[in-house]
């Protein structure tokens, strides 16, 4: 735990314990903006930032810090990253903002970024910690994002329709469309399509990792050892 | 180390990230907060310039506004009414009413009524319809809003002004009903609401100077 390589903390975050495919944390906003592709990406870059934040601030204070008061010292900062966050967004991405509504300033209480501080921002120093919040920000950026283009693709037939709120006016002509003629099935957008996609991208993810672990051969691979037997088989 | 100077330590790390972090979203605020009024205020100005005819101020119209009481035909208990003026002469009001019925809760709207009578146009300030149907009724979704513009209450009768499926001049949408005619019979209401008080709309006092006068014994 206390000495893991770097590449194994960045590939914990983008995949093997992704937060949201493997720990299955953070859900509600998960489940609730990801109703486009933009918005997925906007949240997901949101809360990414906040945990970039929060670790490396809890990091760098984790000597001063004493047990007793660790959660609480974890909440004032995160709420104070969050807070700054919710108002950035207000005064440079208003209308990304608005399409968000009350889940930018939930991220407060997103178990992905109280969870990394304690498990490990808490523990690690500032390097590692970054590392950590970069690659856990980006898995969970990446899933939202697909879960996003995934129920947007199917439900009304667009990818990254309104690409704007994010990127500015230029950004209208990177909308995908399936063209006018096709009408979606609506049940993607609503809230059960996003169970039903979270459901399809876990399946999907636990399939290849099940694949890419017997295509790297003698099976058993234990997860202590896993990172340091396939680094070292002969290629 | 006994007991309470720990506690105390403690205490005052807590005290001392909690001040930090107070000072770091200050300064943000200070930092932010003309420029999130200044996007707040030109959402609004995109939003009435897109239902009033053209050529009319808006930074002008958002200072003459007063506050219309009439729950019962507006939505809600207080409700903004905007005058738009050209050289002195009224020309139109914007009223935000509130249609109280929608599917899935209020919706609040944006109506300009022409001097004449005849609507400038409506849209849809928040609503939490259900998305893929009812949404239809935002200008980003569909062009069933863009249909009030031109009308009036003798342009359908009055007796029309219901939705296609209640025997009136407004089209539904596929698998919702609820939510055009919740906007139908908002837009209506306001529209007699403006007939009711014509006379007295143009000649009120806006709600500073109202303010001002109350301010002073």
């Amino acid at each position: 735990m206390a000495d893991k390589p770097l590449a194994v903390i960045a590939g914990d975050g983008l995949w093997r314990n992704n937060q949201a495919l493997v720990a299955l944390l953070g859900l509600c906003p998960l489940l609730a903006t990801t109703t486009s592709a933009t918005t997925g990406l906007g949240m997901g870059v949101a809360t990414a930032v906040v945990l970039l934040a929060s670790n490396s601030t809890l990091s760098l204070i984790r000597h001063l810090v004493r047990p007793e008061i660790r959660l609480p010292v974890f909440v004032v900062a995160i709420a104070a990253y969050v807070s700054v966050v919710d108002l950035a967004m207000q005064a440079y991405f208003l209308d990304l903002h608005k399409a968000l509504g009350i889940f930018v300033p939930l991220i407060a209480v997103n178990c992905v970024i109280v969870g990394r501080a304690e498990v490990f921002a808490s523990k690690n120093p500032l390097s590692k910690a970054l590392l950590d919040a970069l690659g856990m920000g980006m898995g969970f950026v990446w899933v939202l994002c697909t879960l996003g283009g995934l129920r947007e693709l199917i439900g009304q037939g667009t990818l990254f329709a309104q690409a704007q709120l994010l990127f500015g006016e230029w950004a209208e002509g990177l909308t995908l469309s399936l063209g006018p003629q096709f009408h979606g099935a609506l049940a993607a957008l609503l809230p059960p399509g996003a169970f039903f996609g979270l459901g399809l991208l876990i399946a999907l993810k636990n399939l290849t990792h099940t694949r890419l672990k017997q295509s790297r051969g003698t099976g058993a691979v234990s997860s202590g050892t896993r990172r340091g037997s396939t680094s070292k088989a002969p290629t | 180390m006994s007991r309470p100077p720990v506690l105390a330590a403690a205490a005052l790390t807590l005290g001392a990230v909690a001040a930090v972090g107070v000072a770091l979203v200050a300064a943000t605020h200070g930092l932010t907060a003309a420029r999130i009024a200044a996007n707040e205020r030109e959402a609004l100005v995109r939003r009435l310039a897109a239902i009033l005819p053209p050529g009319i101020r808006t930074d002008a119209l958002l200072r003459d506004a007063f506050e219309a009481r009439d729950p019962a035909l507006l939505g809600s208990a207080r409700t903004l009414v905007y005058r738009a003026r050209r050289k002195g002469g009224p020309v139109a009001l914007v009223i935000a009413p509130i249609a109280p019925d929608g599917y899935g809760g209020p919706i609040k709207l944006l109506v300009a009524v022409l001097k004449d009578g005849t609507l400038g146009g409506v849209r849809v300030v928040a609503d939490s319809e259900t998305p893929g149907l009812g949404d239809k009724i935002q200008a980003t979704k569909s062009d069933w809003i863009l249909g009030f513009a031109g009308k009036s209450l003798v342009n359908p009768p009055l007796a029309k002004w219901k939705v296609k499926r209640d025997g009136g001049e407004f089209d539904q949408f596929t698998g919702a009903t609820i939510t055009p005619r919740a906007v139908v019979k908002a837009v209506r209401n306001t529209l007699i609401y403006v007939r009711q008080h014509r006379q007295t709309l143009y000649s009120q006092p806006s709600a500073q100077r109202a303010a001002e006068k109350k301010g002073a014994p």
